[in-house]
């Protein structure tokens, strides 16, 4: 998604001299398009996240659009209170660029996983939250999220290769994408992680499990008309995300239950403890946190048997 | 009331007493401790014909709990009326203790310390970029030099010759708790502003003219960044608040605001 961004940016900027491009020192093979293209409107501000934001602040109050590139937990956390004082109180737009959400650095550890970014973004009104599923869906959300007024946050996968079936790079801000549909049980997730949702229920229906899989990409402003549409027609709905339990996806479809009144029962899958320590490849991490594509089926068919149980106890 | 000559300390420093005690609010002693610097900006440094002009310099009150003074600097500039700031700390106003971007003439929102350099490179390199010849100026505590974030957009200013930022450190040596030597020494200040790469100046924090003299001599078009840093007395202009800590939050009673009031009107 990353290199679909950059090169989504170098045509954008092509017909608008306000677009530049900072990054924390991050990018290597990915920002170059754009460094080559416009080096002028290029800038590494070097290791220093908090400057960058409030670098890009500065330049937004003067007109441009800056959007600034780093991995997910360095671009969201670390200068977190400078994007919420900076961009978000004066409603700049500034974009945020985070790369590689959930453990998409597997073997470089805790310290570049993006565990929380979709919740502590989602949380601010003032700021618009996008966690693309594949390149084509970024490249779209991009293209038409590039100059909104206020800021945006953009959670974007390492993976530039794979696509999500049934997405076709769909996009609407406030909208959410079904790209599968089925009657016994709906899927919801948002990030790369859309591809191995989908896996999980292409082997559902070969168990006779018939499902729908909705990918939620802008979570603010969140589909809600969307989510109470779809969440009305199915009686267990799994939320999957490479993000903690709280504040992403799951927390978002648990709220749209809650304050419509839904009678859709939601189990949430996503990572549910600090890492260990142990390290791993993302593969092998979405196993261990119940995210791989078997796993996640396993846990559809035990959700299922557990409502048919409740339904046939009164329950 | 349009132009800089009705901008003077002495007119500062009595809005800051006035409204403090109308509004019954501390912060006080960091608001005199930068009448002056405020009072030279405003009057005689600024490049700003209307505060909604895009080519106007740029200031950045980075500590942004001396927003008195600038909401004073404002008013007297005839960019906020006296109603507008007889508002200040009641409910409604845009006029808090900490300075927001939504009242017109303030650039920034400050109120965090740290966050304001960052800001004014971000706006320095955007004049750049745009081949404007506006200038920037972020006023800053001494105990905000506590931050690292400041550091960081230091560091950029200087690698990337923003010659057009110009950043002054109100060195009275209080925080909010204790005398900076006590709590977090930084000195030699100027050594290590020098020690990033910027132009260092010394200058008497409550000496307006020179203030304006010294910015007047700074070389915007080329060369390092620069800092002023401007000595000054916490409190300066009432003896009983001078270099008092308690005066960083405290609000007066009647015959404390009262013998204010007097002290600084007799002192031009």
């Amino acid at each position: 998604m990353r290199r679909a961004v950059v090169k989504a940016l170098v045509e954008l900027a092509e017909c608008d001299p306000r677009i530049l491009l900072l990054t924390g020192d991050l990018g290597y093979l990915v920002v170059e398009p754009f460094s080559e293209r416009f080096p002028a409107r290029f800038i590494n501000v070097g290791v220093a996240e908090q400057n960058m934001i409030g670098v890009a602040t500065g330049l937004a109050e003067a007109g441009f659009i800056p959007f600034v590139y780093s991995i997910v937990t360095f671009a969201s956390l670390r200068p977190y209170e400078f994007i919420r004082n900076g961009p978000i109180l004066h409603r700049f737009p500034v974009r945020i660029l985070g790369v590689g959400g959930g453990v998409e650095y597997g073997h470089n550890g805790a310290s570049h996983y993006g565990l929380e970014d979709v919740g502590v973004m989602r949380v601010q009104p003032g700021i618009t939250v996008i966690a693309p599923a594949d390149h084509e869906q970024a490249r779209t959300a991009v293209r038409k999220t590039w100059d909104l007024p206020g800021p945006a946050y953009y959670r974007l996968g390492k993976d530039d290769e794979s696509t999500v079936p049934g997405l076709a790079g769909r996009f609407e801000l406030g909208r959410l994408e079904v790209i599968r549909e089925g009657a016994d049980l709906l899927f919801i997730t948002m990030g790369s992680i859309a591809g191995t949702v989908a896996a999980a229920a292409e082997s559902l229906a070969g168990d006779g499990v018939s499902c729908s899989v909705a990918v939620v990409a802008s979570l603010n402003p969140a589909p809600v008309a969307d989510l109470r549409e779809i969440l009305g027609r199915f009686p267990l709905v799994l939320t999957v995300e490479a993000h903690y339990l709280v504040g992403g996806v799951g927390s978002l479809v648990s709220e749209v239950i809650a304050d419509s009144g839904l009678a859709c029962r939601i189990v949430r899958c996503g990572i549910r403890s600090t890492p260990d320590g142990v390290s791993g490849s993302q593969a092998y991490l979405h196993e261990v946190h119940g995210l791989s594509a078997p796993k996640l089926a396993d846990t559809a068919r035990e959700a299922l048997a557990a409502l048919d149980n409740a339904r046939s106890t009164g329950g | 009331m349009t132009g800089g000559e009705n901008v003077t300390p002495q007119k500062i420093r009595r809005i800051i007493l006035e409204q403090s005690k109308r509004a019954g609010v501390g912060h006080i002693g960091s608001a005199l401790s930068v009448a002056d610097i405020v009072a030279a900006l405003y009057a005689n440094v600024l490049r700003i014909s209307d505060p909604d002009d895009p080519d106007r310099d740029r200031f950045i009150l980075s500590k942004g709990h001396a927003a008195l003074a600038l909401y004073a600097a404002l008013f007297l500039r005839g960019w906020l009326t006296e109603e507008g700031l007889n508002t200040f700390c009641g409910d409604g106003s845009l006029l808090g203790v900490h300075p927001e971007h939504a009242l017109r003439g303030v650039d920034f929102c400050t109120g965090s310390l740290g966050h304001g350099v960052a800001m004014g490179v971000g706006a320095a390199l955007a004049a750049r970029l745009q081949q404007s010849s506006l200038r920037v100026f972020v006023l800053v505590s001494d105990a905000e030099c506590n931050e690292g974030s400041l550091w960081e957009a230091a560091a950029f200013a200087a690698h990337h010759g923003l010659a057009n930022l110009t950043v002054l450190v109100d060195l009275n040596g209080q925080q909010a708790l204790g005398y900076t030597r006590d709590v977090l020494d930084m000195s030699p200040l100027a050594g290590r502003w020098r020690a990033f790469g910027w132009d260092v100046t010394d200058v008497d924090g409550h000496d307006a003219p020179a203030i304006a003299s010294a910015v007047a001599g700074l070389n915007s078009a080329s060369g390092p960044p620069h800092v002023l840093i401007a000595r000054t007395t916490f409190g300066k202009g009432v003896s009983f608040m001078e270099n008092q800590i308690k005066w960083h939050y405290w609000p007066m009673t009647d015959g404390e605001y009262e013998l204010a009031l007097h002290e600084v009107d007799q002192t031009p």
